[in-house]
């Protein structure tokens, strides 16, 4: 529209940075918790997950060798070392050795200890100390360092939330559970719906439009409502608490968007194709597999997109109908939900978890947007 | 059996099941039952028409019934009556009675009109605003996908997103939650435990669904919005409107009808809304709602009635809706 007149160029700047400001609003939760996933605990801790892009002044307290590590050197007594005990050594700004200043002498500068000595510290975090008579405190002289640290990224969150076999909170098992609970009913309730969409959209009987009107009003129904009734029901057929219970859970949740979504997509296919074919003598079993199957291949993509989300995300049917009291059937959600219970403080590990249980919907969605968004376009009511 | 298995067998199960009931059934019903041959063949195949179409609907009506009609009628039995050693006992509307006089059900009912004034309208009107603006833009189409992007997030992912966000460290060290930080930042006294400040916690959750929900709505609102006929805003500029004029005088009225499918969609998310609360505060400090209400009367005080009571509340809080919608598809089909 840009050429239309009454646009005007400063209008298009408020526009531009307006949508920058929105975009940056709702990407900045997940970025925050992506970050936050690479991070080690303490990290995490002690600094904002925004900092963590950047090189940051950290104050480290660190401890210089232990008494017995020293060494007579003509009248002096004398320990040496590198004070940094990894091989990352940040350079040092300040340094202390009391918490009450920590920032007391710059590399370099000798300092007096309490307990008698001369502690000299190089920027490079080799150390010196001297005294004229034996150390005899066993711990080591604890030193406060301040130094800029570059960012840094760790795996290791990962490692342990998936592949750690010994870690009970882990996602492994979770992970293939939802995979199992989502998978059939995805596949199963867009079978049994297009059949039922092809008979309402193209196949005449009395009642038909009584039909519809129930499938429309069923699509608001709440699930709230299905709990306990039908898990008696389903305690009183014996299935009871499992993977049948949330698979026939989920259809049945499932049915009233996936009939309405294929039925508004087939009705809208050419009446030419399915009458020729029925006058050419196709059985109307033909005419579905056939036709009328292939031809709804992007409506059928879009439910598939939804009940895969829905169902891989959901908590509430799965806590009802499948995760019995062994824990054995726990899904992702129900696993994050618990660690928030347990160790809500504990963010390297909650991130993580969350993050992989984010990241399947998140490549579905990305890879599939397009046929996401036309079945939302066709399943909102008009 | 390693549920993996389990449930590949499952698909392969339930798919066959699934495929040779419709086959089967049609090949029975053309060879066997009304063979379209014969002496009779045209009233047989006239009859086979007719059976045909409950044969294909008969799968989907019966979950559709068992999973979601049948419920309705047995939860409002379950309402009205008391769970005892002996079966189920008719008590009347007592479970309501016990229910209206908890004063947390009140709560929860407060709580569920704020959000349903709230999260509709917000994720309605950024909703709005983001499709009005991205649709002018060369990069509109990824600003939009990202603003998209939560809708694929589940609500307890999200939970655990916004308590990052909302995390409070003891005064003096860093905050490492965004809120915080920037609430210092801008001259708070003191970081604040956002989700145990009665009242306004319900506005942090809240704003997870509005989060999530906003996508949604810019979607649906971008497709109304390039449906307006061009002739109507470019008569509109041509006549001196502003582009304020033109968005609310022209293309907010036309596309009225899809605010409103909207606004009642996102209404009916609100009204079931219950793995946020559940994930982030468990209704506590005053945050409970409905939904998290009814959970907790059924599978943690195990009390079915009141539980089924608080359901019928949701159902009835539904229902208006229910029969608009029902009562427009009526109208569309004619």
């Amino acid at each position: 529209m840009n050429n239309i007149a009454g646009t005007k160029s400063s209008l298009t700047w408020a526009v531009h940075i307006s949508v920058a400001v929105l975009v940056i609003a709702w990407l900045l939760p997940t970025v925050g918790l992506f970050v936050s996933s690479f991070r080690t605990a303490d990290q995490i801790a002690t600094s904002g997950w925004w900092k963590a892009l950047f090189s940051q002044e950290q104050t480290l307290s660190l401890r210089a060798a232990p008494a017995e590590e020293q060494v007579q050197v003509g009248n002096l007594y004398v320990i040496e070392g590198q004070i940094f005990e990894s091989e990352a050594r940040p350079e040092i700004q300040t340094w202390g050795i009391s918490s009450r200043a920590v920032d007391a002498f710059i590399p370099g500068d000798s300092a007096e200890l309490r307990g008698g000595g001369i502690f000299t510290l190089d920027v490079d975090g080799t150390y010196r100390i001297e005294n004229t008579e034996p150390f005899d405190v066993s711990r080591g002289q604890r030193v406060f360092i301040t130094a800029e640290v570059p960012p840094e990224f760790t795996l290791n969150n990962y490692y342990t939330v998936v592949f750690d076999p010994n870690n009970i909170e882990g996602m492994s098992k979770a992970f293939i559970n939802t995979l199992t609970v989502t998978i059939p009913a995805t596949i199963i309730p867009i079978l049994i719906a297009a059949f039922a969409a092809y008979a309402l959209a193209w196949m005449e009987f009395p009642g038909r439009a009584l039909l519809i009107a129930a499938v429309v009003g069923l699509l608001v129904v709440p699930l709230q409502l299905a709990l306990i009734p039908l898990l008696k029901f389903h305690n009183d057929i014996g299935i009871g608490k499992g993977y049948i219970g949330v698979w026939l859970a989920h259809t049945g949740f499932g049915m009233p968007m996936a009939i309405y979504l294929l039925r508004n997509y087939m009705v809208g296919l050419p009446r030419d194709i399915i009458e020729n074919a029925r006058v050419d003598g196709a059985t109307e079993f033909q005419i579905f597999i056939k036709i009328i199957l292939p031809l709804s291949f992007p409506a059928l993509a879009s439910f598939a997109i939804f009940q895969f989300l829905w169902t891989w995300n959901d908590l509430l049917v799965s806590l009802v109908f499948l995760i019995d009291s062994t824990g054995e059937t726990t899904v992702m959600t129900k696993q994050i939900v618990e660690i928030l219970g347990t160790r809500g403080g504990n963010w390297e590990i909650l991130a993580t978890a969350a993050f992989v249980s984010i990241i399947v919907p998140l490549i579905v969605f990305f890879a599939m947007q397009k046929y996401l968004v036309r079945g939302m376009l066709a399943g909102s009511v008009k | 059996m390693h549920p993996a298995i389990l449930g590949i067998l499952t698909i392969a199960l339930g798919v066959g099941a699934c495929v040779s009931y419709f086959f089967l059934s049609n090949l029975f019903l053309d060879k066997v039952l009304f063979p379209p041959r014969g002496p009779n063949a045209g009233r047989n195949i006239n009859r086979a028409n007719l059976i045909r179409p409950w044969l294909f609907l008969f799968p989907a009506l019966f979950v559709l019934g068992l999973y979601l009609a049948y419920p309705v009628f047995a939860t409002l039995w379950l309402s009205v009556t008391e769970r005892t050693s002996s079966g189920n006992v008719w008590v009347g509307f007592e479970n309501y009675a016990q229910m209206l006089g908890e004063e947390k059900f009140w709560e929860a009912m407060r709580n569920n009109m704020l959000w349903l004034i709230v999260v509709p309208a917000a994720s309605t009107g950024f909703g709005l605003l983001a499709a009005q603006l991205t649709d002018r833009i060369s990069w509109g189409n990824i600003a939009k996908s990202l603003i998209f992007m939560p809708m694929a997030i589940s609500f307890v992912g999200a939970a655990v997103i916004w308590k990052l966000i909302y995390d409070t460290r003891p005064e003096g060290t860093d905050q490492i939650g965004l809120l915080n930080a920037l609430y210092l930042f801008f001259g708070g006294d003191a970081p604040q435990t956002w989700l145990t400040l009665p009242f306004w916690n319900n506005f942090f959750l809240m704003a997870v669904l509005v989060w999530i929900q906003t996508g949604f709505a810019m979607v649906i609102l971008s497709a109304a919005l390039r449906g307006i006929p061009e002739e109507t805003v470019e008569a509109a500029i041509v006549d001196g409107a502003n582009p304020f004029q033109v968005f609310f005088k022209i293309k907010v009225p036309q596309i009225m009808g899809t605010i409103v499918v909207v606004w009642t969609t996102i209404t009916i998310i609100v009204l079931k809304v219950f793995d946020i609360v559940f994930a982030m505060t468990n209704g506590q400090w005053e945050t409970q709602v409905l939904a998290n209400y009814m959970y907790d009367k059924m599978f943690r005080a195990n009390d079915w009635g009141v539980g089924s009571a608080s359901a019928m509340i949701i159902m009835l809080l539904v229902t208006p809706i229910l029969v608009w919608n029902v009562r427009n598809a009526r109208k569309e089909m004619r």
